[in-house]
């Protein structure tokens, strides 16, 4: 298993050593020269070259695109991300404040997809073909086709404005007042976990359908053990092994998703500064959020492996 | 003499020769849910591709005596601030999303075919080179990567189509990949090699063809995906522009008059919910229907 771990680590590690560099190849190519965007329209008639090359010169993207490079990534493994070239904010303040939000979103929707999605999808797969398994398959084929910025916006106008149950949007802290954070949270994460648990009734209804199928839970039933212990010890632990390869995706799916969410909910967080920063072509924020996004997604995808290759031992060896 | 044994006809007989077209066309009718998915298929398809013949009017016409009106008076989902007429600028709305998801689908599985097939079958630093990549994309949530890549286009229905299609290389990729890799160690690929023939013909007569048949159902599940994602690119505002009609901006056009009309809103999304519920169904049932375990048993 030690192996198997340093393994996957230094394969991570290389991977996001690419991704640092298709991010910032990726990033130089928007369109629109950023230094003519932070300069109003009045300014720019006046400005002369000279002040632009200046300009160009104070920000450092008059460089060769390599020293940028190096340069860039130099900083970011010290945990500077640079300055947003719009209004010259440190961008590690922006994220020390907004991704404790989307964190927050996040990691309740998926804990809430893991606990809601796996059972019903072992409910449906024991039930099978009873109305119960149904009307459980029919959520989860329901589920994965509603769009999470119509879902939002579909709650917004019946439980916020028509019943006032919850607030319209916007964000409270936690720590500010914890009830009126819960209030404003329900509806986004409601909006973030309904395609992971619709995804996970699936994945987890036909894998378990598959292991049912097998000989050695037919030993187990013949064997005379309880329903609850053919299930749980011997069905589920292979049965989830595909699930928990999907949930490294989920992950990638929430993180994306708080993208739309957070704009249908006015939330300020990470994926509302992505979709900000590219209005604004203000690559230095695009290319942290694209970065922390992409760390984040890595570090989930090496406990999943992880957790796979404990879960299935034919993993660690090959 | 010895007595003649009798046999049990059932024994001798051939099994019953089934027909593989009506075979499949019997799994995959099977489920009526399949059925619903194709009807709405069906019609999602006249739209797209003949909306004049059902759209009660000209999609962009403005008309400023009519403004957010309500359903009915003539217009079955009301208008929009132009005054342009809410039904039919969803009808139209199927055309971009069909161009779209298929444009896409087709970019990204072709992509994904040659990379999987060089990846697979010359193996070494071909694949390490390019499964690298594919996990470097795979790293990347795919809303961002693909809003990212819209925006870096600059949007505009062709950037839209390669964002899209640039955030679903990666699957293909892996599932070509792995196919390759599975068949190139059969022994009809041995006896090509030692009959000398280029690798050029191996990959494309000898092992797209087997290797490609998973890929078109993964295709059709993507399609719902597919339309998914557009939509949302264009919700975000950072997809198809005006006047090009699609139902994610249509949703967010009607967003900011939610809560006195909120079917401007509502309306289009239930459009994209159909058509991607259709587009799984449809999917999960030709998954059904060509999954080779179940071949013969129907």
């Amino acid at each position: 298993m030690g192996a198997y771990i340093i393994r996957r680590i230094l394969q991570m590690i290389l991977i996001l050593v690419l991704v640092t560099v298709l991010v910032f190849v990726m990033v130089r190519l928007l369109p629109g020269d950023p230094i003519l965007m932070f300069l109003s329209a009045q300014q720019e008639s006046q400005v002369t070259q000279e002040q632009l090359d200046y300009l160009r010169h104070q920000v450092g993207i008059d460089r060769p695109m390599i020293v940028q490079y190096f340069d860039w990534l130099g900083q970011v493994v010290r945990g500077n991300l640079g300055k947003s070239i719009v209004n010259q904010n440190n961008i590690i303040d922006d994220v020390k404040h907004r991704l404790p939000i989307t964190f927050q979103l996040g990691a309740l929707a998926f804990i809430i997809s893991v606990i809601v999605g796996i059972p019903i999808g072992l409910i449906a797969a024991v039930k099978r073909g009873t109305w119960l398994d149904n009307v459980l398959t029919a959520f989860g084929n329901l589920g994965i086709c509603v769009p999470s910025f119509w879902l939002g916006i579909l709650l917004i106008y019946l439980i916020s404005y028509k019943l006032d149950w919850l607030p319209l949007y916007g964000y409270v802290s936690p720590t500010v007042n914890i009830l009126d954070n819960i209030r404003h949270i329900i509806l986004p994460v409601i909006c973030l976990s309904l395609a992971p648990i619709a995804t996970d009734i699936r994945m987890t209804r036909s894998s378990m359908l598959e292991v049912l199928r097998q000989d050695y839970i037919r030993t187990a039933w013949s064997k005379g053990l309880k329903q609850q212990v053919v299930i749980i010890k011997h069905a589920l632990k292979n049965g989830l092994i595909p699930v928990i390869t999907m949930k490294g995706m989920t992950l990638a799916a929430i993180v994306g998703g708080s993208v739309i969410v957070e704009t249908v909910f006015s939330i300020t967080g990470m994926g509302r500064l992505a979709v900000e920063g590219l209005f604004a072509q203000d690559y230095t924020i695009v290319q942290a959020c694209l970065l922390i996004s992409c760390t984040v997604v890595l570090c989930a995808n090496l406990i999943v492996d992880l957790s796979y290759g404990w879960l299935d031992p034919r993993i660690r060896y090959r | 003499m010895p007595e003649k044994v009798k046999v049990n006809p059932e024994f001798t007989a051939h099994p019953p020769r089934v027909n593989e077209f009506r075979r499949f066309i019997k799994v995959f009718l099977g489920r009526p849910v399949v059925i619903i998915g194709a009807v709405i298929l069906v019609v999602f398809f006249v739209c797209a591709l003949v909306p004049q013949f059902l759209a009660p009017y000209d999609p962009l016409k403005l008309d400023y005596y009519s403004i957010l009106s309500p359903p009915g008076h003539g217009h079955l989902l009301g208008t929009d601030a132009l005054g342009r007429d809410m039904f039919s600028r969803i009808i139209y709305g199927a055309r971009t999303a069909l161009i779209i998801a298929t444009c896409a689908i087709g970019f990204a599985s072709v992509m994904g075919t040659v990379l999987g097939l060089s990846a697979g079958y010359f193996g070494g630093w071909t694949y390490t080179i390019i499964m690298r990549i594919i996990d470097t994309l795979m790293a990347f949530p795919g809303m961002l990567l693909m809003l990212t890549i819209a925006a870096l286009l600059g949007g505009g229905i062709k950037m839209v189509i390669i964002a899209l299609g640039i955030g679903a290389i990666s699957g293909y990729t892996r599932v070509m990949c792995g196919q390759t890799m599975s068949i190139r160690e059969n022994d009809y690929i041995l006896a090509e090699r030692s009959l000398g023939s280029s690798s050029k013909r191996i990959m494309f007569k000898h092992l797209f063809p087997n290797a490609f048949p998973p890929m078109i159902v993964m295709m059709t599940l993507a399609v719902g995906m597919t339309i998914m994602a557009e939509a949302g690119l264009s919700y975000l505002g950072i997809g198809v522009k005006d006047p090009t009609i699609a139902w994610g901006s249509l949703v967010n056009d009607g967003n900011q008059y939610l809560l006195s009309r909120p079917w401007l809103s509502l309306a289009p999304g239930i459009a994209i919910m159909l058509v991607v519920f259709a587009f799984n169904m449809v999917g999960d049932g030709l998954r059904d229907a060509l999954d080779p375990r179940l071949r013969g048993t129907l």
